[in-house]
């Protein structure tokens, strides 16, 4: 006989089959390495944070609880966060819409303002925002365009529903407002790509099957197609609000004061204690960003419905499931 | 439109479909060269045909998913896509072809099922959002559609976690659910493993027993000689041959109609 011969066992002459391994696993030394390794940076670090008298940190606590402060927060950083990513996300929304609408002048609209606002900084726009009072020396009105035209060739008198004097608008836009508008309006801009990818990553055949069923584009849209799209549109947007709440320090074009980062750089400038004040800072924005990457793990779990693994039991349904089944 | 009491029997009912002369281009390339075709109420019509003749546009034409360059649509005695007034034609707005499609049901070669919404949600949505229908009667009539496709149980399940067959058969209680006067078929088995075309097969047996009026794209020659009243054999644009499934299929006159089953039942036995 020529070759190899099988071993035994696979002959089949030895009754026993082979059972559970027991193997050794494969050692890793480069992770405890690097595991020692950044255990001493980190003592260092640790070492540095509470030994340095640069930090002082009960003079950080006692600037994080300061009334002005934490009206900053509240006001310039917070709500103005809120506020323009609202405007953001629905305009980012809107935008995306009117881009992939079979309109040309639509789509041409929403291309210029995704133009505008992504070529000016937002540290340019905010101080343009913030001037913008002082373009309607006349304040400003809401009712028949062009009505003054009117007025002067016909007589008739002014069709206006709602007018704001030049003494509120200054007011308006040079405060939160203007910042909430600048922002908002850039975030749009930003957003309206996010969202745009996000409605092109749904299948044609969405669109195909909720218009078969009778619905109208705008229906199919809101019911199907979103919120499909938003399964690619949260995590990026996450992204977004997180860098808006950092923007929010830009305020000061406007120029707004009631904002963190500058409320916290009077009291750096009167104190002089440089690093304990920036880290009062720091500790809010890690604060505020840690609670909304909570958020955005609970929205991508929403909009993940269907793509993970668990079957859902709608109270509605009430039949009971077994999980996936065999097939 | 419903005849008159007193009518005589003998007078031709108001066909589902009604297609003449329709053509359809992409661009330079005429897809659909002038289809005729009358279906009765009640009956089932396979569309039979090589790849790439037109079947699935012709289809998509009959619900406005395309729209023609020349013919007629009538689906139950309304024109599709297009309104007569004043001696010229009007193209319809968006809103009119959704009420179109409403009385319309189709089924995808791909099932498209809604990934985000279980299948009862699937079932539900347009009654629900398309009809109106109060939330209870929908889930109600949703139960009993799931039911009759054999899926009562999966009613909570999202469509990833379905086989394709049982994705298919939520696709089909879907558009059921509306209540059509006409269901169309796209192929609806050609994306199944082979032993899952039977349970969809079954479904659209059932249907047809049950006299819903059916449109069916398929190279299933098995269910078309079994089940069809009317077989159409289409190829490059134009109908070949037509007639019941024991001419056409058992008996077919045209040599491009012979080739083809000959290819489709060789593809079968291999
Ligand atoms: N949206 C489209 N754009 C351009 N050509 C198309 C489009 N849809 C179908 N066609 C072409 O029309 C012809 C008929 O296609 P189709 O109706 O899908 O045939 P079938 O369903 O019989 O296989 C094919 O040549 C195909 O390439
Ligand atoms: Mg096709």
């Amino acid at each position: 006989m020529s070759g190899p011969q099988p071993p035994r066992e696979a002959a089949g002459e030895v009754a026993e089959r082979p059972g559970r391994i027991e193997a050794v696993e494969v050692r890793h030394p480069w992770r405890w390495v690097a595991v020692a390794v950044i255990a001493v940076l980190a003592l260092m670090l640790a070492h540095l944070l509470v030994t340095n008298d640069q930090f002082d940190w009960g003079f950080t606590l006692e600037v994080m609880n300061q009334n002005i402060v934490l009206r900053g927060l509240l006001v310039g950083t917070l709500f103005t966060t809120v506020c323009a990513m609202a405007i953001g996300i629905v305009g980012g929304v809107l935008l995306a819409v009117l881009r992939l609408s079979d309109n040309p002048v639509l789509a041409g609209v929403s291309w210029a303002f995704t133009w505008f606002f992504r070529a000016v900084p937002r540290y340019v726009l905010l101080s343009l925002t913030g001037g913008l009072g002082a373009l309607f020396a006349t304040g400003l009105s809401i009712g028949v365009p062009f009505d003054f035209l009117l007025t002067q060739w016909f007589g008739t008198p002014q069709l206006r529903l709602l007018s704001i004097d030049q003494q509120a608008l200054y007011a308006l836009f040079g405060g939160v407002f203007g910042g909430i508008v600048g922002l908002g309006l850039s975030e749009a801009a930003y957003m309206a790509e996010i969202a745009r990818a996000g409605l092109l990553s749904v299948d044609k055949g969405q669109h195909e099957a909720a218009e078969a069923l009778g619905m109208t584009k705008r229906l199919a849209m809101r019911r199907v197609v979103l919120p499909q799209a938003m399964r690619v549109i949260v995590p990026p947007t996450g992204n977004e609000v997180i860098a808006m709440l950092k923007d929010t320090s830009l305020l000061v074009a406007i120029p707004v004061t009631t904002e963190l980062f500058y409320r916290v750089s009077q009291i750096k400038n009167q104190t002089y204690e440089v690093m304990a004040s920036n880290m009062a800072a720091v500790l809010y924005y890690l604060l505020a960003t840690s609670l909304l990457m909570v958020g955005q793990y609970f929205l991508e779990r929403r909009f993940g419905r269907g793509y993970g693994a668990s079957p859902r039991r709608p109270a509605a349904a009430g039949v009971s499931l077994g999980p996936g089944g065999a097939k | 439109m419903s005849t008159p009491a007193g009518a005589p029997a003998d007078a031709p009912a108001t066909p589902v479909v009604r297609a003449r002369n329709v053509t359809k281009a992409f661009g330079h390339v005429e897809v659909l060269k002038g289809i005729d075709l009358d279906v009765a109420a009640g009956e089932v019509v396979c569309l039979l045909g090589p790849s790439g003749s037109g079947k699935t546009t012709f289809l998509r034409c009959i619900n406005s998913l395309e729209r023609i360059d020349g013919g007629r649509i009538w689906v139950d005695g309304e024109l599709v896509g297009l309104a007569e007034r004043g001696g010229r034609l009007h193209r319809l707005t968006d809103k009119q072809i959704a009420a179109q499609r409403r009385d319309i049901g189709m089924v995808f070669q791909r099932f498209n099922l809604f990934p985000h919404m279980t299948a009862l949600e699937n079932v539900v949505e347009a009654p629900i959002r398309v009809r109106g229908l109060p939330r209870a009667q929908a889930h109600e009539r949703a139960r009993a559609l799931l039911e009759r496709v054999g899926l009562a149980d999966r009613a909570g399940n999202y469509p990833a976690q379905l086989s394709g067959g049982q994705q298919q058969r939520v696709a089909i209680a879907r558009a059921l659910a509306m209540q059509p006067k006409l269901m169309l078929f796209d192929e609806p088995t050609s994306a199944l493993d082979p032993e899952l075309v039977g349970e969809v097969l079954s479904v659209m047996r059932e249907l047809a027993d049950d006299g819903t009026t059916m449109v069916v794209v398929t190279h299933e020659v098995a269910f078309a000689r079994e089940v069809a009243d009317q077989v159409v054999f289409m190829d490059g644009g134009v109908v070949v041959e037509r007639g019941t499934p024991a001419e056409v299929v058992a008996n077919p006159r045209e040599e491009r109609t012979r080739a083809f089953l000959a290819r489709v039942r060789a593809g079968e036995a291999g």
